[in-house]
């Protein structure tokens, strides 16, 4: 139930207690959380709400100029936003929190275009509590420029099954894909056959390949104390050592389960229920530098820069920004934008190297269930996957 | 808030952004209430409503424009000191706000679905859902049934006074199979203003679904001739194309149809329409978000590119004139956007193309398919529902198997057009589209 007119009140609470009552049939068994009481300051590293507009908008501009200024890009686009969010939860059971957000996301792209052939270059970019990022974007401005024109004369991908190295970056959406989306209860807690699948230690990976989603891991887009249930934020180890060895609950899911709330209720704002969602999502890192992760790839693709994923669970799909072949073990031509897609059951058990490396991609935003873009980052280091299917777009 | 009410707080925050310097202002109010049932695992799981009122404010100060919005009720001072702040960060405005307001009659509210009582929705979710499972016991079944209405107000310094009430119906009935591993999904639904949705229509195309997926076939990395059903159509390929034909990406350089206005770009049987003012589409208007009346815009006449849609300041950029193809939400400001897309009927039956088939594949759902390089009109995506055709007939369903191609490119080359159009949701109404040759690659 939400609504923004207060005078409704009563009639609200009454509408809320009759749709309980139909639904009701079955009673829901919440997992306890301790009751908090709290109010959780805003860590500032740099505010942007202290930096005039005029300000942003000079420095925007100067990254426009910069793309236009490479010869052949056409158009551009440079979105900014920051966002202040203060949220209170109170529940009945004595739970009273208060928090606050500022989300500074953004994207900036170039758009090269001859006779007829379009290309574009683009990357999306996110802090929480942090301006910083934004003023030191000339480089990737510059490179965006070059690369749009560079894509056009870049070949297509030849269609076919290839080892894939993903920069951090990409694996990071990987692994939110592939992976962490599988590992929200919501799809396993009333469905016997998804709980079999899901089995607590089954074999998902080889042995050197760590999982791990946590609110409590600091500083990043998809931290925070409290979840949108007042449960305190972890961190949940998911894969360990190959072996599936946690998962993703709201109170709803863990009391159904006999599990313990993980602090993974999320809901995008007062107009929506929270759901299992995952926050901060990553990839340990592990022991192999990046020249001898391509080392011994003869004819490979090396996939850079996130520009989108989706997954069914058992299949994903996801789109790199920016890809190269690689040849006898270095990196070769410049393709055209690529997509990987798999099954998730052979592609985790088919990564066979991991960096010594690590990087987080913030400028994403999660969907499910109608709540998008909800504030997430993942991560990785480098890592090499066997067999990928490759589409040549 | 009473409809009177309304315009008397819309009235107060023209004249306060007059009195703060605007040369010209305008109020976009909506109202809105919804009630979302949802089923998960063949269960009912949450009643939810949802009531969200707002306005935004558009000025124009300096010849620039400004813009704020708040669901605040009695936000004046506020809304209007936001405006007029960014306005001198705003774009120059090349666009006068519409004084009049001759738009055709939309029939797009029906006063039945407001008084929909729960219970029928729970019913309707319902049915979608045992029908499936008499098909397939072991299938778990979401369902999603809403009934929203909402009412739109525009009003603005220059005399334009718009206003409308609009409902919608929707049920959608989303099933999935596990086997091992292995999953299998199938799904349709059905949108209207009104409330007779066509529930038997939804049943049979799942149950389609399911008949067609009981197997599973493989492809091998190959060009082959691929059919997209409307599902299939709407999925992958209406994205990239209307993209296309936004004024917007075509002042911009951004579209491949720049320069291309009047050309025969696309096979010469292929006609695409965007078109506001059907009755009872949920798509439909009888003006766009900016108060400009609706109309049947055609996009592709006979395989010639035919116009280009447009909202007020793109028209003003490109010396065009608004095709009232504004939309937007409360937060943002209009942004071109489809209404109604209708591709045309073509001759031929579905069952005939598939016959026709020695080796293919048949598309329902491309999973992915909006990334990559869609203004250019690239889709691509994994087949998350297609079947495989050997020798004329549907052999099963393919997996790990993704298809990949141009729109604009594939269009030059429709093998056939389908006979058999249907609506997907409330605003793609399109036949099945065979393309002679595609690249499918495939893990096999």
């Amino acid at each position: 139930m939400s609504f923004n007119e207060p005078a409704d009140l009563r009639k609200r609470v009454e509408e809320a207690v009759a749709a309980a009552r139909h639904v009701g049939r079955e009673t829901s068994a919440l997992a306890q959380v301790e009751p908090v009481v709290d109010s959780v300051a805003l860590v500032l590293k740099n505010d942007p709400r202290t930096v005039p507009l005029a300000t942003k908008k000079e420095i925007l501009d100067r990254y426009n100029e910069t793309m236009l200024a490479v010869e052949g890009v056409t158009s551009t686009n440079i979105t900014y936003s920051d966002g202040h969010k203060r949220v209170t939860f109170a529940s009945s059971e004595g739970s009273f929190i208060e928090q606050e957000r500022i989300d500074v996301v953004s994207r900036l792209a170039a758009t090269a275009r001859r006779n007829g052939d379009m290309q574009q270059a683009s990357m999306s970019l996110g802090a929480l509590n942090d301006f910083s990022y934004i003023e030191t974007l000339d480089e990737t401005a510059k490179r965006l420029g070059e690369r749009a024109v560079e894509l056009l004369s870049a070949p297509y991908v030849k269609a076919g099954t290839y080892p894939v190295v993903l920069d951090p970056i990409l694996a990071g959406v990987f692994c939110h894909e592939a992976f962490g989306h599988l590992s929200e209860s919501d799809f396993v807690y009333e469905n016997e056959r998804m709980k079999e699948i899901m089995v607590l230690g089954r074999q998902f990976g080889q042995p050197h390949l760590n999982i791990v989603d946590g609110a409590a891991v600091p500083d990043l887009r998809g931290s925070f104390k409290y979840d949108d249930e007042g449960a305190p934020a972890r961190k949940t180890d998911l894969i360990r050592e190959g072996v599936l060895l946690g998962r993703l609950h709201s109170r709803e899911t863990a009391g159904k389960m006999g599990e313990k709330p993980t602090g993974n209720a999320r809901a995008l704002d007062y107009r929506f229920p929270p759901i299992v969602r995952m926050t901060n999502t990553y990839i340990e890192p592990g022991e192999t530098s990046f020249e001898d992760v391509i080392a011994d790839i003869e004819e490979g693709v090396y996939a850079r820069n996130w520009f989108g994923g989706t997954t069914s669970m058992e299949m994903f799909t996801f789109s790199a920004g920016e890809a190269y072949m690689i040849r006898n073990g270095k990196i070769a031509e410049l393709l055209r934008p690529v997509k990987l897609t798999g099954n998730l059951f052979t592609t985790l058990l088919n990564i066979d190297a991991l960096g010594n490396d690590m990087d987080f991609n913030q400028g994403g935003g999660c969907g499910k269930a109608g709540q998008m873009p909800l504030p997430v980052s993942n991560g990785s280091p480098h890592i090499r996957i066997r067999d990928v299917v490759v589409g040549e777009r | 808030m009473q409809h009177g009410e309304g315009k008397v707080a819309i009235d107060r925050i023209l004249m306060a952004a007059r009195s703060a310097g605007a040369g010209q202002a305008e109020v976009f109010s909506v109202e809105t209430e919804e009630m979302p049932v949802r089923f998960e695992a063949n269960r009912l799981k949450e009643i939810n409503s949802r009531q969200t009122s707002g306005v935004a404010l558009r000025v124009i100060v300096d010849g620039r424009i400004g813009f704020a919005s708040s669901t605040k009720p009695g936000d004046v001072e506020e809304l209007v000191a936001a405006a007029v702040e960014t306005a001198p960060f705003g774009p120059e405005a090349h666009l006068d706000f519409p004084s009049d307001g001759q738009a055709p009659q939309v029939e797009v509210f029906d006063p039945a679905v407001e008084s929909l009582a729960v219970d029928e929705m729970i019913q309707a979710g319902q049915s979608l859902i045992d029908a499936v499972r008499r098909t397939e016991p072991e299938i778990l079944c979401d369902a999603f049934v809403r009934r929203g209405a909402s009412t739109v107000t525009i009003e603005n310094s220059n005399g334009g006074s718009f206003t409308y009430q609009g409902t919608g119906y929707s049920a959608w009935v989303h099933g999935t199979l596990i086997r091992g591993t292995d999953m299998l999904f199938v799904g349709d639904g059905d949108a209207s203003c009104r409330t007779e949705l066509d529930l038997k229509a939804v049943e049979a195309s799942v149950i389609s679904q399911l008949e067609n997926s009981r197997r599973t076939a493989e492809v091998k990395t190959a060009e082959m001739p691929v059919i997209f059903t409307p599902l299939g159509v709407a999925s992958a390929l209406i994205g990239p194309l209307a993209i296309a034909f936004s004024g917007r990406m075509v002042h911009q350089g951004q579209s491949p149809l720049v320069g291309q206005l009047g050309k025969e770009m696309y096979v010469a049987r292929l006609s695409v329409w965007d078109d506001a003012t059907l009755a009872y589409r949920p798509g439909s208007r009888p003006f766009d978000d900016e108060g400009v009346a609706s109309r049947r815009i055609p996009l592709i006449e006979k395989g010639v590119v035919r116009s280009f849609m447009y909202d007020l300041q793109t028209a003003g950029l490109a010396k065009a004139e608004s095709t009232g193809s504004a939309e937007r939400s409360l937060a943002a400001q209009p942004s071109i956007s489809t209404s109604c897309l209708l591709v045309d009927e073509g001759d031929v039956r579905f069952a005939e193309m598939v016959r026709g088939v020695k080796e293919g594949l048949v598309v329902e759902e491309l999973m992915g398919a909006g990334q990559g390089n869609v203004m250019g009109g690239d889709f691509s995506g994994n087949v998350l529902l297609g079947y495989k055709i050997e020798g004329g007939e549907i052999t099963g369903r393919v997996k790990d198997t993704m298809v990949a191609g141009n729109v604009h490119a594939a269009l030059k080359h429709v093998a056939a057009i389908g006979r058999e159009a249907r609506w997907i949701g409330g605003s793609v109404r399109t036949p099945a589209l065979m393309f002679e040759r595609l690249t499918v690659s495939s893990g096999h």
